[in-house]
């Protein structure tokens, strides 16, 4: 199949795929810091004028999620899957 | 009936009855053709909608004139891709050959329609309930005992909020005198316009009356989600922007709804749990842009609903596909699929660039709309704070499910990996329609833009200029990166996550252990206190009775019967064998007795 050889192509050439993925990283932050291509005249704050101001939004605001939600998670709210089980549930069809 | 309309629901529900009695050989396209209809009829009103919005179906009933055809752009746009998901829907469980689930599956989508076109509260809570009663049957079909329970669950929430709903419209109404279905005023919003609201926002899965969704969509048939998925929420967000466009208090719920739904796709172990949440999350920018109220928002609101349904339909379908396959839906028993499900992964992936708002996709020509009306009104947080939950929903959808489904270190059970594999060919192919629909949208922006309810506003409207895109892919793959360093924190856990859901749940729990706890205990002692006050003495009292009965009554009609028998026995012997003697002798003491009784007459 031709997918499944295109994936294994990419996945063993892992270190030039991360390669090329921190090159597009660094491009899009390039473009961003250039008047000419990106008008920053639609910006609704003066932060958002500071090249790479999405990109640290994007990093910090997913840092974050992680972080926040797995402590909020940790702190009580994740528990055991049989929490509300009081006896063993029957064994279901999903197949039609 | 003041003029014959074919309701498009009338199609799904006569379509449905049918559907036990058609041959098994042509059931397939019968299947088929029945949603192909409906959006033929969808098709046909809105080209009878060219001059201009009307309204149909008018029925006089009692004291009330029903509205069962109020079409306008507002009801034509989500009619329109409602019943494209009916096709994709059923295209994709094509070859369930249990009828029972294509019937409460039609019948959902019909009541789903029915309160789209609804023009008076009436038609609209009938559709509204039609909606809740057929839709559970599709988490009941999975057979499981889970699935039970929390069809249950579902039934119930969804007849706490009909009530409230119902308490509304009927306070409401009476007190405006008209059931029209317009516009309300929410800038002096009533004790009945809340409640009203309350019905609409439970149906849209607002915190904190939104767990039943995870808990419904994630113990559905792999089908009955697709379905799901697509329906309810989205006609409480038609209702909310029919009824409540400018409503304030929606923003802050919006907003809310947003990010609570990325917290907990953080959480969740189940991939068709996490994508549930993420409905909420999705759900919750059409929310805001309903309280935003402009015109570009309510585009926005209905142009991420579109989107949103074909997006998450098809999300629902990749995951469904995982767990029709392989009977797991848990990320901690998944892992490395991409060698089996190859295009079941690149279509779960376009799922959630779409929902991610990657340029080209979906997502992209739809959220930004509901995010920039946020920034226009100079509601920063608002704009800010989506931004961050698109982050969070890039994170989850376009990484975390493709990651630990298809890649990942873990690697599922042997059994697992030999069942895995590509689905049937209706399921491969309801995905690569609705993955080429989330593309052709992000591509060719006027094909939903001149659908919307604000047609001019929608085209005026420019997603792709260089700062947005900028703006896009600098968070999307930044939010990527960051997933990729912090990689180990997201690997899954075999837990559950506790949600508002456990109120009702430990409550109902609580109520038992209290009914089989005190109140047994209650009602032992009372039933103690009866035996010994009441049933003991009753009992004591017909025993003496039945003394009394044995040996007075009785014995006083034995004697009186002894005595006649013994009177009886005596004149026997008084009687003599012949006829004429015994006449005589009577006729005698006749004689006698009425010669006596005239002397003393006659004294």
């Amino acid at each position: 199949m031709k997918l499944v050889r295109l994936i294994e192509f990419l996945r063993n050439r892992l270190k030039t795929v991360i390669w090329v993925c921190c090159g597009v990283l660094a491009l899009v932050v390039l473009c961003d810091a250039i008047p000419a291509m990106v008008d920053k005249q639609d910006a609704h704050t003066a932060a958002e004028h500071v090249p790479g101001f999405w990109a640290l939004f994007g990093l910090i605001g997913c840092a974050l999620i992680i972080i926040l939600s797995k402590w909020y998670g940790h702190a009580g709210i994740m528990t055991r899957e049989d929490y509300y089980e009081e006896k063993k549930d029957s064994e279901g069809a999903d197949h039609d | 009936m003041t003029n014959f309309w074919l309701h498009p629901s009338l199609i799904l529900m006569v379509g449905a009855l049918l559907l036990p009695l058609v041959p098994r050989g042509i059931k397939k396209w019968y299947l088929l053709l029945v949603p192909i209809l409906l959006f033929a009829r969808i098709l046909a009103i809105s080209s009878a909608m060219q001059n201009g919005p009307f309204s149909t179906g008018i029925v006089k009933y009692l004291d009330w004139e029903l509205t069962f055809g109020r079409v306008d752009r507002l009801s034509q746009v989500f009619g329109y891709i409602m019943s494209l998901m009916c096709i994709l829907g059923t295209l994709y469980g094509v070859h369930v050959k249990d009828d029972k689930q294509h019937i409460a599956a039609w019948f959902y989508v019909a009541g789903s329609i029915g309160a789209i076109y609804a023009g008076d509260y009436i038609t609209l809570f009938l559709f509204w309930e039609l909606m809740a009663f057929s839709s559970v049957f599709l988490i009941w079909f999975r057979g499981r005992g889970e699935s039970m329970a929390a069809g249950y669950r579902y039934l119930l929430v969804h007849v706490a909020g009909g009530l409230a709903l119902l308490a509304g419209i009927v306070w409401h109404c009476k007190t405006q005198g008209s059931w029209a279905f317009n516009p309300l005023d929410v800038h002096h919003p009533t004790p009945a316009i809340y409640l009203i609201m309350i019905g609409f926002v439970l149906n849209a899965a607002v915190p904190p009356l939104h767990a039943w969704l995870p808990d419904a969509y994630g113990e559905a048939t792999f089908n009955g989600s697709v379905f799901m998925c697509a329906f309810t929420t989205k006609t409480a967000v038609y209702a909310l922007c029919r009824g409540f466009a400018g409503m304030e208090i929606l923003v802050p719920l919006g907003v809310i709804m947003a990010l609570y739904g990325v917290v907990y796709a953080v959480l969740e172990n189940d991939c068709r749990r996490l994508l549930a949440y993420h409905i909420i999350s999705q759900v919750g920018y059409m929310v805001a842009a309903v309280g935003l109220g402009t015109e570009m928002a309510i585009n926005g609101a209905c142009a991420h609903a579109f989107a949103h349904i074909l997006y998450k339909g098809l999300l629902f379908m990749g995951c469904g596909s995982v767990l029709y396959m392989t009977g797991e839906s848990k990320f901690t028993e998944l892992g490395g699929l991409w060698k089996k499900m190859p295009w079941t992964f690149v279509f779960t992936l376009i799922g959630g660039l779409s929902i991610s708002a990657f340029p080209l996709f979906s997502g992209f020509v739809s959220k930004s709309m509901i995010v920039s009306a946020g920034f226009e009104q100079h509601k920063l947080w608002v704009g800010f704070l989506l931004l961050l939950a698109s982050a969070g929903t890039f994170l989850h959808t376009g990484l975390k499910v493709p990651y630990f489904i298809w890649f990942g270190k873990n690697q599922p059970k042997k059994a697992t990996w030999d069942r895995a594999g590509e689905p049937p060919w209706n399921m491969v192919g309801a995905m690569a329609i609705a993955a080429f629909l989330c593309i052709f949208i992000g591509c060719y922006t006027p094909y939903l833009y001149k659908m919307l309810p604000y047609p001019e506003e929608a085209m005026k409207y420019l997603p792709y200029t260089s700062y947005h895109v900028s703006e896009t892919l600098q968070i999307l793959l930044f939010t990527g990166l960051g997933f990729f360093l912090l990689l180990k924190k997201l690997k899954p856990e075999a837990v559950i996550s506790l949600d508002t859901d456990w109120f009702y749940r430990m409550g109902g729990r609580a109520f038992l252990k209290l009914a089989r706890g005190p109140v047994q205990a209650v009602d032992t002692l009372v039933g103690e206190l009866y035996r010994l006050a009441g049933l003991l003495p009753l009992m004591l009292t017909a025993k003496a009775a039945a003394l009394f009965d044995n040996y007075i009554i009785d014995g006083l009609v034995d004697g009186v019967a002894k005595a006649i028998s013994g009177v009886g026995r005596r004149l026997r012997f008084a009687q003599r064998g012949q006829m004429q003697q015994n006449l005589t002798f009577a006729f005698a003491v006749a004689a006698a007795l009425i010669v006596a009784f005239i002397i003393y007459s006659i004294r």
